[in-house]
Formats: C-alpha cells, sequence, structure tokens
C-alpha cells in the first residue's frame, strides 16, 4: 500500500470538490494500523493485523450539504467520490446554519498532547502474546473455582487523522493506544459460571496496568459472584463502583449534547444555570490533558479542544456544541465536534471526568444500613427526552455497611433528575477507564426490582 | 408507486456468477489469483484459509426539521484472509486489491502457523447454491434519490397530521448493496450480491413541556416495494401513536408479574434469552449456559425455537454465509428440548457437524463467527385473548428498543418501549419505558402459554456481538410467561 500521507488525501479531496463547484468543503482522511493477540487458556487463539485507510468529504454547496466517502484512493476513486457528494448535494434543502467552522477559532499549530508513543508501534507480537498470556494467566492461578476463560486480548492500534478544509485548514495527528482486557469464569459448586472482565486502555505504554493485575482483578471480580441469587424488590440506597459511574457520566454527557437541546430532546434542555444535581457533584469534559485516551488537539472541525464543564458543584452549566448547532441556537462552538470518514460533525466529548470526593470508598459502603453495592449494569433503559431511568444489574447486597451476599437479576431504576440530586457520597478513589475518570459514588434511594 | 428507470450507475440486482464476474472485470480477481492467494495464505501450515471479498456501497437520506438535512454515501471494499490451525485463527485484511498487497495480507495471515515457506497447491471451482432470497422488484439503488425523499415528505406529513402535539419528527432512508465473494481452500468460490433498506421514523411529542420520543421502521433485503405493504404513512402513524400514547403512560410497577409478549417484535427476547447462548462458539468454549446440554430440557415443551436464514426477503437472510457455506434453516429447540447449536466452520469441525450456514461476519475487517439470521418460535394453539385472560395482574409488551445477554451465567434484558398493565385478563394502563430481565433457561421454562398468531418482526433490528454488527430478523407468536422481573419504580403495598 502506499504511504501517502493521511493530510495529502484529505487536501486533494478539498482541492477536487472547490473545482466539483462546492461553496465549501472539507475533508477527513485516517489510516489506522491494528494489532491483536488473543490467548485463551494458555494457547494462541488469535491474530489479527492490518492497516486500513479511507477518507471522507463534506460539502456544502449554497447551503446543501452531503458527505461521502471512500476506502478506495484511487485517483479514479476519489474522482467518484466527489462526483456522488455534489449530487447528494442537490437534494439537500439549503440550510442556513450549515459551514465549516469559524477560521479564527481552528487551530494553526496543534499540540501533540503525547498522543503517540513509539514503544507501543514497535512491540513485537511475541511481545502481545507474552502480555496476554501473563494476564489470564494470573486470573487462572488465582483460585482453583476459576475453571474456564474466555480469553485474554492484546489490542494496539496506531491511527493517523487529517482534516483540511476550503478555509485553509490542513492539520494532522498520529496517535496510539494499547489495551489488556480479559474475561474469566468462575464455577459455582454446582458447575454453573459466572463471569466477569477487566481491562486497561491507554495511549502510553508505560501507562497500562500490569498484566497480573488486571487477571487478578478479573478473577476477584468473578469469584465474588459466586452464590449470586435475586434479591426481593424494595427502595434502599445504591452505591456505584466507579466503572459503572463512567457508563453513568457517559449518560449525563449524552443528555448534555448541543443537537439534543436544539430539538429539545433531553431532560436537560431547560435547566442550564439551574441546581440540577447534588453540590457534591462536578462533572467536566477535557479533551486536552495530556496522554489520555480522550484526548485530540482539535475537534472534528479543526477547532481547537478545550476544557468544558458540565455540572459544577451540581449546577448545570451548559451543552456541548459543534459549529452548525452553536450556531442555530446562538451559542458558540465548545471545539465538541467529532467525526468520522462517513458522517457530518457530530457532538461527542473527550475525556469526561466526574471529580472524586474526600470519603475513602470503604466508609461510603460502611454508611450503609441496607442497600446495594452495584457491580454490573446490562441493557439500554434510558430515555433521555423524560430521563427515565432502568438498567439490569449486578452487584453485592451491604448489611450492617458489611458486604455481604452477591446478587443478581435484578433491576435498578430511577428517573436522572432524581438520581443526580440524590448523590449524597462521592469517593476519594478516581479511577482511569479509557478516557473517563471517576470515584464511587452513593446515590440515596433507586428502586430494585427482584422477585 | 411510480416507476421511473433512470441508472445512477447502479447495477441491477446480480446473481453470484455476476458477482464473480463483477470482481474480475473490475479488480482482475479471477480464480488463478484467488488460488495463488490461498496458497500463501497456507504457505506455513493451518488446516485451512479463506479469502472473504466484499464491496459495499451504502446510502442514506436524513431528514429532520421538515427538510433533507444531509446525505450520505459510502463506498469499502476489501478482502479479509483467515488462515486456520486447530481453533486458532490468523487475520489480515486490505482495502487495496493489488496483486502485492493481498498477497502481503496472506502472508500476515499465514503467521498463526509456524511451519516453512512451501507453496500449498489450491484448486477453487465457482459453485452456487441456487439460493434466490431477495429478489427484487425495484431496487432501492435504481431508482431516483427524488422518488426516496418523495417516501420521506409522505412519512413526515403523516406524522405531523397525526396529532396536534408532535413536534419533532426524523425520518431517514437507508440502503446498501453489498457484493461478497468468499474462496476457500477446501474448492469452494461463492457469491452474493446482498442488498438491504431501512426506513425509519422518530417523533417526539409535546404535551405542555411534557416531551415524549417514539421510534419505529422497517425494511429488510427488498426494493421499493416495500412501501406496498408498509406504507410510509402506516410508519409515521406508528412512530406518532406511540409518542402520544407514552404522553398518558404511567410508572411501570417493580417485582416479578407474569408477562404477556405481543406477537412480532417481542422476538427480541428470544434473541437475547436464547438465541446467542447457542451459538456454537460459546459451546465449544464451554462458556455459555447451554454448553453440554444437547438433549436436555431446557425451556418449555411449548417451545419450538428455529434460526432461518431462508425467509423470503427478510432481513436477516442470506444465500451464502460469510465462510462460503449454505445457510438453511435449523430447528435449535424442538418442544423444549435443546437440538442444536448455530455453528461456524471452526466449531462445526470442534463438534463433528455440518456447518449449519451461520458463519458471519460485519465485514471484511471481521473474522467470521456463529451468528443469528432470522430467530423465531413456532406458533402454539391458544389465542391471544386466552394467554391475556390467564393474568390477573401483570404486563403486556408490544415494541422494545434493544436487549442484551450475559452468555456465561444466563441473564438477560430488555427495554420495553410500548408496555401496557394487565388487570383482571384485560389490556389496560399504558406504561412508561421500562426493563424486563430475566434468566435465558428460566424464563423459557415459564412459557406456559404460546399463541396461533405468530409474526415476523418487521426488518428493524441489528444485532452486536464482540464488536461486530450484523442485520438479523426476529419473531414470535404471543407469548405468557408466568413469572418475570419488571423494572419499573413503583413498588407495590
Amino acid at each position: 500500500m502506499s504511504e501517502q500521507p493521511v493530510l495529502a488525501i484529505a487536501e486533494q479531496l478539498v482541492e477536487r470538490a472547490k473545482a466539483a463547484g462546492a461553496t465549501q468543503a472539507d475533508a477527513v482522511a485516517m489510516r489506522t494500523t491494528n494489532s491483536d493477540a488473543t490467548v485463551r487458556l494458555g494457547e494462541l487463539e488469535k491474530l489479527i493485523k492490518a492497516t486500513s485507510l479511507g477518507a471522507g468529504v463534506r460539502v456544502i454547496v449554497d447551503g446543501r450539504q452531503a458527505v461521502a466517502s471512500t476506502s478506495d484512493i484511487s485517483d479514479g476513486a476519489l474522482d467518484e467520490t466527489v462526483a456522488t457528494v455534489m449530487e447528494l448535494a442537490g437534494l439537500a434543502q439549503p440550510d442556513e446554519f450549515a459551514g465549516l467552522a469559524d477560521p479564527a477559532d481552528q487551530v494553526r499549530t496543534p499540540d501533540a498532547l503525547g498522543l503517540y508513543d513509539e514503544n507501543i508501534e514497535t512491540l513485537t507480537m511475541q511481545e502481545r502474546i507474552d502480555r496476554a498470556l501473563a494476564c489470564e494467566q494470573a486470573a487462572l492461578d488465582a483460585d482453583e473455582r476459576i475453571t474456564n476463560s474466555d480469553g485474554a486480548t492484546f489490542g494496539s492500534r496506531i491511527s493517523e487523522v487529517a482534516l483540511a478544509d476550503t478555509n485553509g485548514f490542513g492539520a494532522s495527528y498520529v496517535g496510539t493506544s494499547a489495551s489488556l482486557s480479559v474475561e474469566i469464569m468462575a464455577a459455582e459448586e454446582d458447575g454453573r459460571l459466572k463471569n466477569d472482565q477487566w481491562y486497561t486502555a491507554e495511549r502510553q505504554l508505560h501507562r497500562m496496568e500490569d498484566p497480573a493485575a488486571i487477571g487478578r482483578e478479573a478473577a476477584a471480580r468473578a469469584l465474588r459472584q459466586l452464590g449470586a441469587a435475586k434479591h426481593e424488590t424494595t427502595q434502599v440506597p445504591v452505591v456505584w463502583e466507579p466503572r459503572l459511574v463512567a457508563g453513568f457520566a457517559g449518560i449525563l454527557a449524552r443528555a448534555a449534547n448541543g443537537e439534543e437541546y436544539f430539538q429539545r430532546s433531553t431532560f436537560l434542555a431547560d435547566l442550564v444555570g439551574e441546581q440540577v444535581a447534588s453540590e457534591l457533584f462536578t462533572l467536566t469534559d477535557d479533551p486536552t490533558l495530556p496522554s489520555r485516551l480522550g484526548s485530540r488537539p482539535f475537534d472534528g472541525e479543526g477547532i481547537g479542544t478545550r476544557r468544558n464543564t458540565l455540572f459544577e458543584a451540581g449546577t448545570f452549566r451548559g451543552f456541548l456544541f459543534d459549529t452548525y448547532n452553536a450556531r442555530r441556537t446562538a451559542e458558540r462552538s465548545t471545539g465538541s465536534a467529532t467525526r468520522s470518514i462517513s458522517s457530518l460533525p457530530a457532538i461527542g466529548t473527550g475525556n469526561l471526568l466526574v471529580e472524586p470526593g474526600s470519603t475513602p470508598p470503604e466508609e461510603i459502603i460502611a454508611s450503609v444500613k441496607d442497600g446495594l453495592y452495584m457491580t454490573t449494569a446490562m441493557g439500554f433503559g434510558i430515555n433521555l427526552v423524560t430521563g427515565d431511568f432502568s438498567r439490569g444489574a449486578a452487584g453485592i447486597w451491604i448489611r450492617d455497611g458489611q458486604l455481604a451476599e452477591p446478587v443478581t437479576e435484578i433491576n435498578v431504576s430511577g428517573s436522572l433528575p432524581d438520581m443526580l440530586r440524590s448523590i449524597d457520597a462521592v469517593g476519594d478513589d478516581l479511577q482511569w477507564f479509557g478516557g473517563t475518570a471517576v470515584p464511587t459514588i452513593r446515590m440515596s434511594q433507586l428502586t430494585i426490582s427482584g422477585s | 408507486m411510480r416507476a421511473r428507470s433512470v441508472d445512477l450507475g447502479a447495477a441491477m440486482p446480480e446473481t453470484g456468477a455476476d458477482v464473480i464476474r463483477f470482481y474480475n472485470d473490475r479488480f482482475s480477481i479471477d480464480e488463478a489469483v484467488m488460488e495463488t492467494l490461498l496458497g500463501r495464505a497456507l504457505g506455513r501450515g493451518g488446516d485451512f484459509a479463506e479469502l472473504f471479498f466484499e464491496h459495499h456501497r451504502q446510502g442514506a437520506i436524513d431528514f429532520k426539521d421538515q427538510q433533507v438535512k444531509s446525505s450520505r454515501a459510502s463506498l469499502t471494499q476489501g478482502v479479509g484472509i483467515r488462515v486456520v490451525r486447530g481453533d486458532a485463527i490468523g487475520y489480515a485484511y486490505t482495502e487495496d486489491l493489488s496483486l502485492e498487497a493481498m498477497r502481503k495480507a496472506a502472508e500476515t495471515a499465514a503467521q498463526i502457523a509456524t511451519g516453512d515457506g512451501s507453496v500449498v497447491p489450491v484448486d477453487v471451482t465457482a459453485t452456487s447454491y441456487d439460493a434466490d432470497r431477495y429478489a427484487l422488484a425495484m431496487p432501492t439503488t435504481m431508482v431516483p434519490l427524488s422518488d426516496k425523499v418523495d417516501m420521506i415528505r409522505l412519512a413526515d406529513v403523516a406524522a405531523r397530521a397525526y396529532d396536534p402535539r408532535v413536534g419533532r419528527v426524523d425520518v431517514s432512508f437507508a440502503d446498501s448493496e453489498k457484493r461478497v465473494l468468499v474462496a476457500t481452500s477446501s474448492g469452494t468460490l461463492v457469491a452474493d450480491y446482498q442488498p438491504l433498506m431501512r426506513f425509519n421514523v422518530s417523533v417526539l411529542t409535546d404535551d405542555a413541556g411534557e416531551r415524549r420520543v417514539a421510534r419505529w421502521g422497517g425494511g429488510g433485503r427488498l426494493g421499493m416495494e416495500y412501501f406496498d405493504s408498509q406504507t410510509p404513512e402506516s410508519i409515521a402513524e406508528e412512530a406518532a401513536r406511540q409518542s402520544v400514547l407514552q404522553q398518558g403512560a404511567q410508572e411501570a410497577p417493580a417485582g416479578t408479574f407474569p408477562v404477556v409478549l405481543a406477537a412480532g417484535d417481542s422476538g427480541i427476547l428470544l434473541h437475547e434469552a436464547v438465541g446467542h447462548g447457542l451459538e456454537a462458539d460459546f459451546n465449544r468454549k464451554k462458556t455459555s449456559n447451554y454448553s453440554d446440554r444437547v438433549g436436555q430440557s431446557v425451556a418449555s415443551e411449548l417451545v419450538t425455537v428455529i434460526d432461518d436464514a431462508t425467509i423470503l426477503n427478510s432481513r436477516g437472510s442470506i444465500n451464502i454465509d460469510d465462510e462460503g457455506n449454505a445457510p438453511r434453516k435449523n430447528v435449535l429447540i424442538e418442544n423444549g428440548v435443546l437440538a442444536a447449536y448455530m455453528q461456524d466452520q471452526i466449531s462445526s469441525r470442534h463438534f463433528g457437524v455440518e456447518p449449519s450456514g451461520n458463519g458471519r461476519r460485519e465485514s471484511f475487517k471481521h473474522y467470521p463467527m456463529p451468528r443469528m439470521t432470522n430467530t423465531y418460535m413456532t406458533a402454539g394453539e391458544d389465542s391471544p385473548e386466552d394467554l391475556l385472560r390467564r393474568v390477573e395482574y401483570g404486563i403486556y409488551c408490544k415494541s422494545f428498543s434493544g436487549g442484551q445477554v450475559n452468555i456465561t451465567n444466563g441473564d438477560f434484558v430488555f427495554s420495553v418501549t410500548e408496555g401496557y398493565l394487565i388487570e383482571n385478563g384485560q389490556i389496560t394502563a399504558p406504561i412508561r419505558d421500562v426493563n424486563l430481565i430475566g434468566n435465558g433457561p428460566d424464563a423459557m421454562s415459564k412459557v406456559t402459554g404460546v399463541a396461533n398468531d405468530f409474526e415476523l418482526s418487521d426488518g428493524r433490528w441489528t444485532c452486536g456481538k464482540d464488536g461486530q454488527s450484523v442485520p438479523v430478523g426476529v419473531g414470535i407468536p404471543t407469548v405468557l410467561i408466568s413469572g418475570m422481573t419488571v423494572g419499573g419504580t413503583q413498588v407495590q403495598g
């Protein structure tokens, strides 16, 4: 495969779109190299290695917008892509808000942000395999009740991303990432299995957790579910393990999406500046942190990324915007445009951070007389319009401040506004999960459905 | 339906032979090239190798705020090369269909084996399974874009006319045509042209600041003739009806109650509760709660579950699977007894059975796995009204937004978007969005009634597994489950 720089491909698409009559255009090109090794029960199971390339172009012709993409970057295919996108644009209605970002907001010399680590690129396949083996073996050795494994995978990726537009913006960056994950099974006395997984994911190799520690954590999580039973239906305090708070933060970020605000399709629509959550709760989106998975020097429209506060001591500070949704709501872009080669800019987040509190998680649990320590959530029962929240769950019941018996096949429900207000403890145990950093939290009362 | 034939550069639906010719004409990929690549792939040993070529065009029109906001088109093409040694695989792919790039990918995939560099002779011969499961009357790729926009506008107008509280209406029309070709070291060479279309409407109603949103849609492996049976207006009105219904919905109860699942869409429960656990990879690894249970009772005697890739025009149907095997109708559970798993190539060798034609993958960038096609429960003998009459207090579920299962312990959830209370055998008040949660074999053992009104869901479901999405179909008659956990907020007495 020719190693044409991705920026050159993006610039070519922009030039061709301009020549074809586009008023404005921007193009994205991405080259990604994946190398994954999976082992299972001590044997090599999968090796996957490939480099993939694709590019997409957005045109705006008198306010009419369309996108086309191709994984064939030959001259003929690029011409065909531009011809297609021009034809598609003819189909759209003119939209006065459609357009490129304001050049004044775009970044001219992007910061590298420590997104690339050559130690990931130079890892040999055998080193990847060895890490996966060490991880799985530690899980298998943790306890004799660990009887099976779904395998451990060490995966890594090198991504080159370029964006160019007709206003003269043109930049690219390269980033690495690597992850190590394992899923492990513990057996009940009757042979039935309980499973859980654990992982680490980072842009820098040295930041990854030790493979054996990942394995041991997965094993401990599977083991503590042995004997799990349903619990009776009740309403009690719920302590959220950090891993689940990461998912909760993601739900809130989706509710803070500026397009949903424009469409009035989020329960936060009328609540900017209001005390929506407990004072203990602060949530920010920060794509500017060095070396983090969600970091990027500029957004999907070339705008410099910045730290955005979503909730500050419980007050909802505002929505995230791309250029289009900012223009039609008379706001400013928050540098939150995300982009794939085949889509218009959309609103997304970088690194989500829930600010840690001052209470150790053990104390949070110890202060619960009767409640749920939630360790697993399942399903899609979240309605961002109404704020209704209903998810399948499993965890450990808390009795008199102690983690007692495991529970499973239950459901946790509430409404997001009530849940935000009911946060009555935030742990001091900040943990990173990929591009999200979160502590333990407690909500004073949720409905548990069970037997 | 207006019929205008305008050439947009798209070809008529093709046979497998046409697709083989397409790769030859466009990329000079012929039998000799495939044989060379397969020989390279097995150059270091390995039990078998396979090439998966894909040429995939996708289009979508997004309509919001009573306007076409944008349209999208994409082309992805490439080849995935897999080498299998025992249960292990080496996998590589490339978008670059030059001989040099493909040869390099074959050598990369070969690294799963450790032998020397000898080239193995391979002889492939084009074949066909004579299946034609998606004959199109009017391919969506053959009609002018403006015809699709006409359909969208009809839906938008109908949704807005349904109720004065209708605010936001989003409509989308997506279609694709996929040309796949599979060549294997055992000599198989098959190809398929796979069309797929989907039409979606989302409606938000606003009643004095109370906002409710509902979505509806459908499609399948068919053309514009889809709208002869499901008009854009009927889809839009259904989305609007559900949104309006939610305005008056009350909070759902919390606890364990009898549940009646409506015919059609409720098949998603079967997909989650049973289907995934019967995929042979989990059973080969003994990580499914259905492992080692063939021949045993795993459900009520009323339950017969089938996975059937042969249903005409259904979203989950295929003429060839993504490993080049022939898909078919497979009985998974017969009268409550586990009959068979869904097999791919690796697991069928492990179990010493024929591949069941369930080897599927998202794209050439993905390795194949056992996957469902169209999964359904067969009809029983009760009338749906009789099943409702048996329930003193429970939940009636009609529409869903999705579900998830833990294959190892069998716990599953699925999210109800249209549900009602059943009181004294009658459907009464609508309830707000709620989850149902259960455990696969346990829920299936509590099936105490199966009605005679089998229905296949309209084509709207996409199944995710191990990060790979594939289109699937689901179906079910009205079913009574004597007890399931309902994840509402209202705790009784």
